[in-house]
């Protein structure tokens, strides 16, 4: 009994061991195999589990682990000695905070765009029709931090629109602006279309025109410290392929 | 002079090593982050960090939630304590576990429950609004409100433990000399409960003022309205990681503060 525990002990440590083999193989080798670990911005997240689990399918043997949260938190991490491959942000200011510390291994590519929406309860109850309506008195409006990125565009936004809202709130992430209208706590948030989305039958969206709008750009790039370039590098261009088909589905337009 | 000592050889017995290796590790767990805050504290600009609105405005919003809430703890929290230690009713440890649950219980849980209770389409939310105009989530009273269901009941144990080893005998005397039960409670119970009240109150203080979880979740950031120390620490270690680490170190002062302060009477150390 002892000895079955020692040794599957010692094969999970070789296993362990060996999720960095991938290292050591030849550029350009048509097998792919270890494991990787992304950093993506939180509003990547249900696009970016299913192309993970498309990618894992069509190469057979690798694994991509994720960790989601905000971009900034993120590069925090990373700075710090977060340990992983590849980093895909919801703006370029945390990208660029990023290749200031030297920390990437390639110039980063922009794979995705995502545009804002005012988020309302289920069935609009307060009848919001635009970004002005925000402005509105008796209005419990939430948004994003000015730290994180959905928060600087939903400023960005409400200038372009020449709006002035008291926000209840800045929230720490766009999730929680999300869930707090959901909750029906407050009135209207500004969230990223791609939010609204995955967040179904609980709450609705409101479009923001384009004249007003912004738009996000979500670069995605290779870390310095990547232990399995080839298979990030595998997955990159999986993401900037078949991955915009299934990140379109989630409400992201693609270059 | 040496022998009466040496009859005593269990007096300091002689630790085994992998004890010393281990419970140095142990103390080193604890030590090193505190060493690790202090070497990456900017101290040349800590004092502007200090001085500048944003860190000053979550100061005062924190001293004066946690104060607030320490004064609804001790108005709710002494009766209830009091409560515990005296009568005995069915269903009691029932009712004292759910009170002293948010002890345990994960703060942002507590937050959620409270917004079920005290949101705008909780419990008793709608009530509040439309019967008081009374708002809570996204305002100070809010934050009030999470900061006193995560400390209380803090106080609440402490003095109930206070309650339940103190001499009643005492009160017996104090009721034979014809005292009311009321002026027995405030000039014999209370006054002798003075160490553990204070000690509960100082507890309930110190974890009203460190927290987090429930307070984000309930009433939301708002600088000057909900953003309390531990908020605006979070939020700041994305974009001025400075005064992220000197606001960590005056919450950390603080803290060290209280435990040397209550270390004889809380913490049993002679």
């Amino acid at each position: 009994m002892r000895a079955r525990v020692v040794g599957a002990l010692g094969l999970t440590v070789m296993a362990a061991l060996c999720s960095s083999c991938g290292t050591s193989a030849p550029a350009g080798s048509p097998a792919l195999s270890g494991t990787i670990t992304v950093f993506a911005a939180s509003s990547l997240n249900e696009g970016y589990t299913a192309i993970g689990k498309e990618f894992q399918k069509s190469h057979p043997g690798t694994m991509v682990t994720f960790a989601f949260g905000g971009s900034s938190m993120l590069v925090s991490q990373i700075q710090q000695g977060a340990i992983g491959d590849v980093y895909a942000s919801a703006d370029q200011p945390n990208m660029q905070k990023l290749i200031d510390a030297r920390l990437t291994a390639e110039s980063p590519i922009v794979f995705a765009r995502n545009n804002l929406e005012i988020v309302v309860g289920k069935g609009n109850p307060k009848h919001i029709t635009s970004l002005s309506d925000l402005g509105r008195s008796g209005l419990v409006v939430v948004l994003c931090a000015p730290a994180v990125p959905c928060g600087r565009y939903a400023a960005q936004a409400l200038q372009k629109a020449g709006v002035s809202v008291r926000p209840a709130s800045q929230e720490a992430d766009v999730k929680a602006v999300l869930s707090k209208v959901a909750l029906g706590e407050a009135d209207a948030g500004i969230v990223y279309i791609t939010d609204v989305k995955a967040a179904g039958t609980a709450v609705d969206g409101v479009a923001i025109p384009a004249a007003v709008n912004v738009v996000a750009e979500y670069p995605i790039v290779i870390l310095k410290d990547s232990q399995n370039r080839a298979l990030a590098s595998a997955f990159i261009s999986y993401v900037l392929t078949d991955g915009r088909r299934i990140l379109e589905r989630y409400g992201f337009t693609t270059p | 002079m040496a022998l009466p000592l040496r009859s005593q050889p269990r007096a300091r017995p002689s630790a085994p090593l992998p004890i010393v290796i281990l419970a140095g590790a142990g103390a080193a767990f604890f030590i090193i982050p505190l060493i690790g805050l202090l070497l990456r504290t900017p101290w040349t600009s800590a004092w502007n960090e200090l001085g500048s609105p944003e860190v000053l405005t979550a100061l005062r919003l924190s001293l004066l939630a946690s104060f607030s809430a320490t004064a609804i703890a001790l108005v709710l929290g002494v009766p209830l304590a009091w409560t515990f230690a005296r009568l005995t009713f069915p269903g009691r440890s029932v009712l004292r576990a759910l009170t002293v649950l948010p002890m345990v219980l994960p703060p942002v849980v507590g937050g959620v429950a409270l917004l079920l209770a005290f949101g705008r389409r909780g419990l008793l939310g709608g009530w509040l609004a439309t019967t008081f105009g009374i708002h809570l989530p996204f305002t100070t009273a809010g934050a009030i409100l999470a900061e006193t269901f995560v400390a209380m009941p803090f106080l609440v144990i402490t003095v109930e433990a206070g309650l339940r080893s103190m001499d009643t005998r005492f009160e017996d005397a104090a009721r034979t000399l014809g005292a009311s039960r009321w002026t027995v409670l405030w000039r014999v119970t209370l006054p002798l409960v003075r160490p553990s009240l204070i000690a509960g109150a100082v507890l309930c203080w110190a974890r009203a003022l460190g927290e987090f979880g429930a307070t984000i979740t309930f009433a939301g950031n708002f600088p000057g309205r909900t953003q309390t120390m531990p908020l605006a620490v979070y939020l700041a270690l994305e974009t001025n990681p400075d005064a992220a680490i000197v606001l960590s170190l005056v919450l950390l002062a603080v803290s060290l503060a209280v435990l040397i302060g209550l270390r004889d009477r809380w913490l049993g150390a002679s």
